[in-house]
Formats: structure tokens, C-alpha cells, sequence
């Protein structure tokens, strides 16, 4: 019979792409639902922190070590901490409520993650779009010097949260340990994402330290493309790159060794 | 074609693992049925899980040449923030059937009136039943799992759900999971007892219930 068992792999990539067409219809009806603004929420939630941040930091205009403008240096630097942030804030535990899901033998762990994260990498993306457009209009940024850059370091982010959030996600079924831990973490990366920051305004000692940290050289790249000339970006997508793809075959990795054990009510 | 082959199923505990199925063998073919005797905790559920895809064995491996469904009326898929109408959709997308010819079908079996349209954390237990039950009626499956007897509603609806999985569905195959003698005599053309997370085959029920009950 048709699309009830796994077969050949061209076949298990049609029903995987239509389980996960199914997951996030669902997600998203559920999350949204079909009251008020429904699905602008989407997008809606993480612009309205964002804006916080922006009137918060023009509040506390300079304090960013450069005389950007701090609308863009606010908006390019908050985004990219809600897309590593949020994705794994919605991986952590996001498996128990579905769990029962299982019981459908073609959804699995990792479809349920991916139809997750993709809707909370859509409504970063909607939101930095949406408020980058309108500050673009407003006169408060400029358009960026060199969108490539822009897009290739939002897309290095974008994978960056998406292999964290897998990673953790699936650590997390195995031990309840991660979400306590993983509250206290995400607090001090924030600070050392880059997204308060230039590398090139830090003490020099302290800039091999931050470059540790795979957002940052994103970040940078990101920023480069903004204001171009106006500033000295550090980043080495190689290192990033390399960190990606280890951080993404771990999680893959443990969320295959839960698949094996998951045990649905 | 169902081919369960050197099975076992161990579970982690905290005093070290427990074996719950052992080296298990067995085959089903297209349009039997066959029922799994067990006392409470013999390892019927599992089994009956292993079969479904719903677990993964520890060893040994599972071969379905024909589809198989999950437990039949289970409910526990069902997001309750979504109506029944909702829910129907999502199981015909993840089974790749289209839900425009079932809905029909749905709304009028499960008998919700206008609660089909909303939200399932608003049904009662029964409505809840009867929504699951029909739904397993609209994915064409090659082998029915059934654990425990489908006792759902008032016996009006209990004829209904009868008919429409032991009459209209009557060339499938079946997997009944049971510790109820007359249930299984009744739909069975042989059956298995677990023990002790080991398989005893019968090629009648009489045989499998005599063994079961010694």
C-alpha cells in the first residue's frame, strides 16, 4: 500500500517532507490558533522584543564602543540572539507534548524538531526583515553595503540555532539536567554573542576569548555587510562552519540514540 | 506480510535492565488473525507497540510487507487546542490520504454534532472514543492492531464499530491483544500466549486458552 512503509530512500523523503508539512500546520495552529492577529503573532512576539531592546539601547545611546547607528547595530545584534535562543528555548523539552505523535510510525524525533524550528527560524526572520524595511524607511539605517554578507551570515546564525536547539532538544530527553542548565547558560551567552558588542572595540586579550564563541564570527560577518568600511569585523566562517557541522552531527547523532529508546505513553 | 524475527525488548531501570520479550518469532500473513494471550504485564502492550513501529526492539528486527495500523482508537495523538475536524486532517496528511471524501465519513460515525468543530479539550470521554475509533476507520490499513476489546459508547455504537471492523474489514489482517477468553475466540483463528517474555504458539485458540489457563 502507498506511503505506509519506508522503502526506498526517494520514497522516504516524500513521506518525511509531507509528515513534516503536517507538524507544522499543526504547530502553527496550535501556537497561533485562529483568534486575534493568529499567525502575525509569528513574527509579531520577537519584533516587539526587539523593539525593547532598540529603545532600550538608544535610551543608553554609545555605550556599544563605535558611533554606528544604534538602531542597526540593535536590530542586527538582538535578531541574531533570538534565532540561537528561541530555536532552542522551543527544542528544550519539545518532544514530551509530542510524544504521543509516535504512535504515527513515520513521525519522528527529528521531524518533530524541524517543523518546530522552522517556525521559530520564520518568525526571526519575518521579524529582523520586517524591522530592518522599516527602519530602512524611517530614515533610522541605511541599507546594508553588501546584502550577501548579510544573508550568508543570517543563514550561518540560522544553522547555528538550528543544530544547537537539535543538539540540546535531544539531550534533553535524556536528561532533565539540560533545561535547568541550559536557563543560566543562554543568560551568559547572551552577553557574549556579540550582539552588545563590536570584537574590534574589546581589549585585544579578550578578543581571541569572544571569537571562541561561533555567533559572533555570524555577527560579525552580518554587521560587516551593513556598514561595510565604517568598521573592522574579525570572523572566520571556516571556524564556524567546522563548529556547525560537528554541533549538527551530534545532534543528529542523539536524536537517533532517542529514537531508538523513546518509549511514547 | 508481517515478519517478526528473534525480538527482544529490554527496558533500563534503575536496578539494572528488565527483559520484557525474548527471542521472539512469528509471522503473520494477509487476512489472519491471531490473538496474544498474557496475564497483566506479560509484555502484550509491548509486543502489540514493536508491531505498531511505536518502539524500537532492543534486538532482532520487524519486516511488514503490508501496512500496519497504530492501536486501534487510540486518542493520545489528538492536540486538544485543535477541533476533531483538525486532528482528522493531520492524520490524513501524515498518512499521505486525502480528507475531503473522509470528513463526511468522520462527522457522521463519531456522532459529535456541531462539537466536531471544536476544540477536542472540550469532549467528554466518550466523545473523545468516538472520534478516535473513527478515525482509525479512515486510513486503509492491510493489518489492524487491536489491544484490549473495543468497547466504545452505548452497545448502539458498539454494533456500528463492530460492523465496520469485523464486516466491512473482514480480508484484513488483525492482532488482537487480550486477556478476555471470549474475545479472542471469537475473532481468532489461532493465538499465542506470552510468559515470562517468551511466545508459546498455537494453531488453534482452544489449544493457546488451555495453555493459558493451566
Amino acid at each position: 500500500m502507498q506511503g505506509t512503509h519506508r522503502s526506498t530512500l526517494l520514497h522516504s523523503w516524500a513521506i518525511q517532507r509531507r509528515v513534516i508539512g503536517a507538524l507544522l500546520i499543526r504547530e502553527s495552529l496550535t501556537r497561533y490558533g485562529r483568534h486575534n492577529i493568529g499567525f502575525l503573532w509569528l513574527f509579531v512576539e520577537p519584533m516587539i522584543f526587539t523593539l525593547f531592546i532598540v529603545a532600550l539601547w538608544t535610551m543608553m545611546r554609545g555605550s556599544h564602543g563605535s558611533n554606528l547607528p544604534i538602531a542597526a547595530f540593535a536590530i542586527t545584534g538582538y535578531s541574531s540572539v533570538l534565532l540561537w535562543r528561541n530555536m532552542s528555548g522551543r527544542a528544550i523539552g519539545g518532544l514530551g507534548p509530542n510524544k504521543t505523535l509516535m504512535y504515527h510510525r513515520n513521525v519522528r524525533a527529528i521531524d518533530v524538531f524541524i517543523a518546530r524550528l522552522s517556525i521559530e527560524l520564520l518568525g526571526a526572520t519575518m521579524s529582523f526583515a520586517v524591522l530592518s524595511i522599516l527602519f530602512t524607511f524611517i530614515g533610522m539605517m541605511d541599507l546594508p553595503e553588501d546584502i550577501l554578507k548579510v544573508l550568508f551570515g543570517w543563514f550561518m546564525l540560522a544553522w547555528f540555532g538550528t543544530a544547537l536547539a537539535i543538539f540540546l532538544g535531544a539531550l534533553s530527553e535524556r536528561s532533565e539536567a539540560v533545561e535547568k542548565i541550559w536557563g543560566p547558560v543562554s543568560y551568559i551567552l547572551f552577553p557574549l554573542s556579540g550582539a552588545a558588542f563590536l570584537v574590534d572595540a574589546m581589549p585585544t586579550q579578550f578578543q581571541d576569548f569572544l571569537l571562541l564563541f561561533p555567533m559572533v564570527h555570524g555577527l560579525e560577518l552580518m554587521r560587516e555587510g551593513y556598514f561595510g568600511s565604517a568598521i573592522h569585523a574579525h570572523y572566520d566562517m571556516g571556524y564556524m562552519t567546522i563548529f556547525n557541522a560537528v554541533l549538527t552531527l551530534l545532534g543528529l547523532a542523539n536524536t537517533r540514540i532517542i529514537s531508538k529508546t523513546a518509549t511514547p505513553r | 506480510m508481517i515478519e517478526i524475527v528473534n525480538l527482544s525488548k529490554h527496558y533500563p531501570t534503575r536496578q539494572g535492565a528488565v527483559a520484557v520479550l525474548q527471542d521472539i518469532n512469528m509471522t503473520i500473513a494477509p487476512g489472519e488473525k491471531v490473538g496474544i494471550l498474557g496475564n497483566n504485564g506479560a509484555g502484550k502492550s509491548t509486543l502489540i507497540r514493536l508491531i505498531g513501529g511505536i518502539e524500537q526492539p532492543t534486538q532482532g528486527h520487524i519486516k511488514r510487507s503490508m501496512s500496519v495500523s497504530w492501536p486501534l482508537a487510540f486518542a493520545g495523538g489528538f492536540q486538544g487546542r485543535l477541533t476533531g475536524l483538525d486532528n482528522l486532517k493531520f492524520i490524513c496528511r501524515v498518512y499521505g490520504t486525502p480528507f475531503e471524501d473522509k470528513i463526511g465519513f468522520v462527522e457522521d460515525f463519531a456522532e459529535l454534532g456541531k462539537y466536531f468543530k471544536e476544540p477536542t479539550e472540550t469532549y467528554s470521554s466518550g466523545m473523545m472514543a468516538r472520534l478516535a475509533f473513527a478515525i482509525s476507520m479512515v486510513i486503509d490499513f492491510d493489518c489492524f492492531l487491536i489491544d484490549e476489546v473495543v468497547a466504545v459508547g452505548d452497545s448502539r455504537f458498539q454494533q456500528k464499530c463492530h460492523d465496520e471492523l469485523f464486516v466491512n474489514r473482514k480480508d484484513r489482517a488483525m492482532i488482537f491483544v487480550s486477556h478476555n477468553d471470549h474475545y479472542i475466540k471469537e475473532h481468532c483463528q489461532r493465538a499465542a500466549v506470552l510468559q515470562q517474555g517468551h511466545l508459546h504458539q498455537f494453531d488453534d485458540v482452544e489449544a493457546a486458552l488451555q495453555f493459558y489457563h493451566q
